[in-house]
């Protein structure tokens, strides 16, 4: 019947507007979630900016020193002491979980329900709970192995992100971890979300309960610098005010010793991110096990070198680019991977002539190198030079990389570290090594799971809802020994799953075009000063089509500007668009001098907040007044902007410092937060 | 004149951008192909109102040869400029879409059962799929009466969609 073709041919271009919708909606989370991590490469930069530039002139050496100040403990031992528990006191009042150790399965299960109930677990516990994580993740390789053998079916979560209740859900579906129940999970377990701890104590538990049936990747988030951007360490200095900063220290060291990869049956790779061209397993799992000759075991223990600073800051700058320990797994710090090898070269000579002076040797670098080449009498430490810095790529490589359609192996440029790669590099990798699949994390994906380059590569994730309510789905793996992958999807919410199409499109879209006028009002007079680019007339008025290309040179987020056109602009004459009216419909207000500092600043507020916790080292929340000016000049000079020192003065001013010459972070931010937003919403005057 | 050829060009020209956006939303490869099956989609994004018909006479026009499942961009843009040139497949005017359901309700309740409902939708015209149907009837049913209000029902999606 007619009715009935015109309504289903109505309601089908209905559909198709939404999934258009949709699919705009994920590029847009997307590609600012992935412009947030090139911002944290570029703050890597800026470091090597400031190494580059430090001299022991400058005036800004005392801010960079600070910055890179050298803790006094160092070995081990000493670092049990700091990390020691027992002399905090439950109080009776406590109610939450006690655990005793060693812990038993119904420890875990108990502090599952804990969770559950929105209780916290005390400092004393955590502290116990992560020394005895530490202790172990250090005992364990580098590669886990496991296997399917007595029909076992392995269990595999990707990205958790802090979404303890997608944790909650697959153990309500699939049980808790035991012998009988293995599980691999997939790193990323923290940031974003809002119970990272909880969701690492859960983990750290059932992996002490049962150490050869949790596996435990390390994923890409598992590093302190970058939780100081994207939300954990706020959120634990938020819940343990007092031991916090032993916490995170504590928990620092662990994320350094985390296995970086899961092999079943020595066919099937688990890792976070990916592979390069490069990947070599056996290198990666072989470094523990190397031995320095004329060095000692406590040298080769942890991330700190000597006792004795030669020239500090020098000392630390290396310690903060890349791990200072030669020989045991690495704490991953990201940066640039150009001017990568000059560093290392330089850094591991230090290192290795510092170590060779603990031990008591007298040669030096270069007598070394030589008596290398004439002799195989020490291949090993000819070898670390060399491979050191290709160790570390291998690294970055394994938690930052994404596959890519095309063949090939190209730099991540999106993320700004690790690679793209090409099903013909699966193919190489995986004949190389005798594997069939390989299973990683790291992107998120709307149904939870997705295979890629010809089902060689399967990416997991198990974060549901994870850029905004209803926007996608988790999902975890179960295998056999056939390894053949089953997939459950899930979604946390339950009022999402009743919401139809429209609405949670509705509701993703809503706040992803928060997020773009968040970016927008970020770059308002780049923007204006192109649309002017179009009108050299000065009318006020552009095309449509000059409106997307210069959305698209300013804001460089690869959206489909003109798709996501109809969602930005309303009214247009004859397809020309008044931009001033647009932006003040949009609620963003004219620039001018005041305006365009806090514009800049709130551009950058992400990598500003991320550099002042870095120099409050002491996680104290306070900074002095001239670290923060001092911070700010660098930062501008090294992004090209000019800001004059009345500026900023005045600009600490009217938000209302305290006097006494230290700025409480969080104040700052959240002042700084109320303004931006203010201006957000038109309020007329922006201050 | 040459002025109207200058801006001829200038809006064909428009129109391959906006034909280029939407593929490209699609394109997951960026080899400047698309899936087949996201065709009807694209086509619809672009304001236009193909029944199942004749977007399968549009894809068996730009389809290769041998079908690989694929569609080039190259093959798609001349297609697709003509389609929105000629104005085919406009879009259906409210009134004309309540009429349409008013025809349904043969006993002018100005409401439709669920059962009704589905039985035109699944049965006449170019049948939905269990999926599609469950998705409307979420979007238009009123689940404690289980009717549907089409005249709110149309209304509400006409307000919605964004031109």
């Amino acid at each position: 019947m007619r009715a009935a073709l015109l309504i289903q041919r109505w309601y089908r271009q209905y559909v198709a507007r939404l999934e258009m919708r949709r699919r705009c909606t994920w590029n847009i989370f997307q590609s600012i979630e992935y412009a947030g991590e090139q911002d944290q490469i570029k703050l890597y930069n800026f470091f090597g900016y400031l190494m580059d530039h430090f001299t022991p002139a400058s005036s800004e050496r005392n801010l960079i020193s600070h910055i890179f100040r050298e803790n006094n403990i160092c070995r081990n031992v000493d670092w049990e002491r700091y990390f020691c528990y027992k002399s905090i006191e439950v109080p009776k009042l406590y109610s939450g979980p006690h655990l005793s150790f060693p812990i038993t399965c119904s420890n875990a299960a108990e502090l599952v329900e804990a969770f559950k109930n929105k209780q916290q677990l005390h400092s004393r516990y955590v502290l116990q709970l992560l020394g005895e994580t530490w202790r172990l993740l250090r005992i364990l390789p580098n590669i886990s192995q496991i296997s399917t053998c007595h029909s076992k079916e392995i269990t595999i979560c990707g990205d958790l992100h802090g979404h303890l209740e997608d944790l909650l859900l697959v153990f309500y579906k699939n049980g808790l971890p035991s012998s009988e129940k293995p599980y691999v999970f997939n790193g990323d377990f923290v940031d974003r979300g809002k119970d990272s701890l909880e969701i690492l104590l859960i983990l750290f538990s059932f992996l002490l309960v049962y150490p050869n049936d949790v596996h435990l990747n390390r994923g890409n988030h598992e590093d302190h610098i970058v939780n100081l951007r994207y939300g954990f360490t706020k959120e634990v200095l938020g819940k343990y005010r007092l031991h916090g900063k032993k916490i995170l220290k504590l928990l620092q060291k662990i994320f350094s010793w985390l296995p970086l990869a899961t092999v079943i049956d020595n066919k099937v790779l688990v890792l976070h991110g990916g592979i390069s061209d490069t990947t070599d397993l056996h290198l990666i799992s072989r470094r523990k096990r190397q031995n320095r000759s004329g060095m000692t075991d406590s040298d080769l223990e942890d991330d700190d070198p000597t006792a004795k600073p030669v020239d500090s800051s020098r000392r630390r700058v290396h310690s903060l680019t890349h791990s200072s320990s030669t020989g045991t797994r690495h704490e991953v710090q990201r940066r640039s991977l150009q001017g990568l090898n000059n560093r290392v070269t330089c850094s591991v000579e230090e290192e290795l002539k510092e170590r060779r002076r603990q031990a008591g040797l007298s040669q030096s670098y270069g007598d070394l190198r030589n008596s290398l080449a004439n002799s195989d009498s020490d291949p090993d430490s000819g070898e670390l030079l060399e491979s050191y810095g290709d160790e570390w790529k291998q690294i970055v490589d394994m938690l930052w990389s994404d596959p890519m359609p095309q063949d090939g192996c190209v730099p991540n440029e999106v993320r700004g570290g690790g690679c793209y790669w090409g099903p013909d590099v699966t193919e190489e990798v995986l004949r190389r090594h005798n594997l069939t699949l390989l299973i990683r994390s790291h992107e998120c994906k709307q149904e939870g799971y997705e295979f890629c380059h010809n089902r060689r590569v399967l990416t997991i994730f198990s974060a549901s809802n994870y850029y905004e309510v209803g926007s996608n789905r988790g999902a975890y793996i179960r295998m056999g020994p056939d390894l053949v992958p089953h997939f459950i999807q899930y979604q946390a919410n339950r009022a999402t799953r009743a919401l139809t199409l429209r609405q949670s499109v509705g509701r993703t879209e809503r706040s992803a075009l928060r997020a773009l006028r968040e970016k927008l009002f970020a770059h308002k007079s780049d923007l204006i000063s192109s649309f002017q680019e179009y009108d050299p007339e000065n009318t006020g008025l552009i095309s449509l089509g000059h409106w997307a290309c210069a959305m698209e040179a300013v804001l460089r987020l690869g959206l489909p500007w003109r798709v996501l056109r109809t969602q930005l602009v309303g009214d247009t004459l004859d397809g020309m668009l008044d931009y001033h009216l647009w932006f003040r419909e949009l609620s963003i207000t004219e620039p001018n001098t005041e305006v365009s500092l806090l514009e800049t600043m709130y551009k950058h507020h992400s990598n500003l907040e991320t550099i002042f916790r870095i120099i409050d080292t002491d996680n104290s929340g306070l900074i002095s007044f001239e670290e923060f000016r001092q911070t700010w000049k660098l930062l501008s000079s090294h992004l090209q902007t000019e800001i004059s020192d009345e500026a900023i003065s005045d600009l600490a001013v009217s938000i209302d410092f305290n006097k006494d010459g230290s700025i409480d972070i969080n104040e700052f931010m959240e002042a700084f937060r109320l303004v931006g937003g203010d201006l957000l919403q038109n309020e007329g005057d922006p201050h | 004149m040459a002025e109207d050829k200058e801006s001829a060009e200038a809006i064909v020209s428009e129109v391959h951008k906006k034909i280029r956006a939407a593929f490209d939303v699609f394109d997951h490869e960026f080899n400047k192909t698309v899936d087949v099956r996201e065709i009807g989609t694209i086509i619809r994004s672009l304001g236009c109102f193909p029944n199942e018909g004749e977007l399968h006479d549009v894809i068996a026009e730009i389809e290769e040869e041998e079908p690989t499942g694929y569609i080039r961009f190259e093959k798609f843009l001349p297609t697709m400029t003509k389609v929105l040139m000629e104005r085919k497949f406009r879009p259906i005017p409210e009134d004309l879409m309540l009429q349409a359901f008013e025809v349904l309700d043969k006993q002018k309740k100005g409401h439709l059962e669920l059962e009704e409902l589905t039985k035109y939708m699944t049965q006449e015209g170019e049948p939905f799929t269990q999926e599609e149907m469950e998705e409307m009837l979420s979007a238009a049913m009123d689940p404690d009466k289980n009717l549907i209000f089409y005249k709110d029902f149309v209304s509400m999606m006409t307000v919605d969609d964004p031109r």
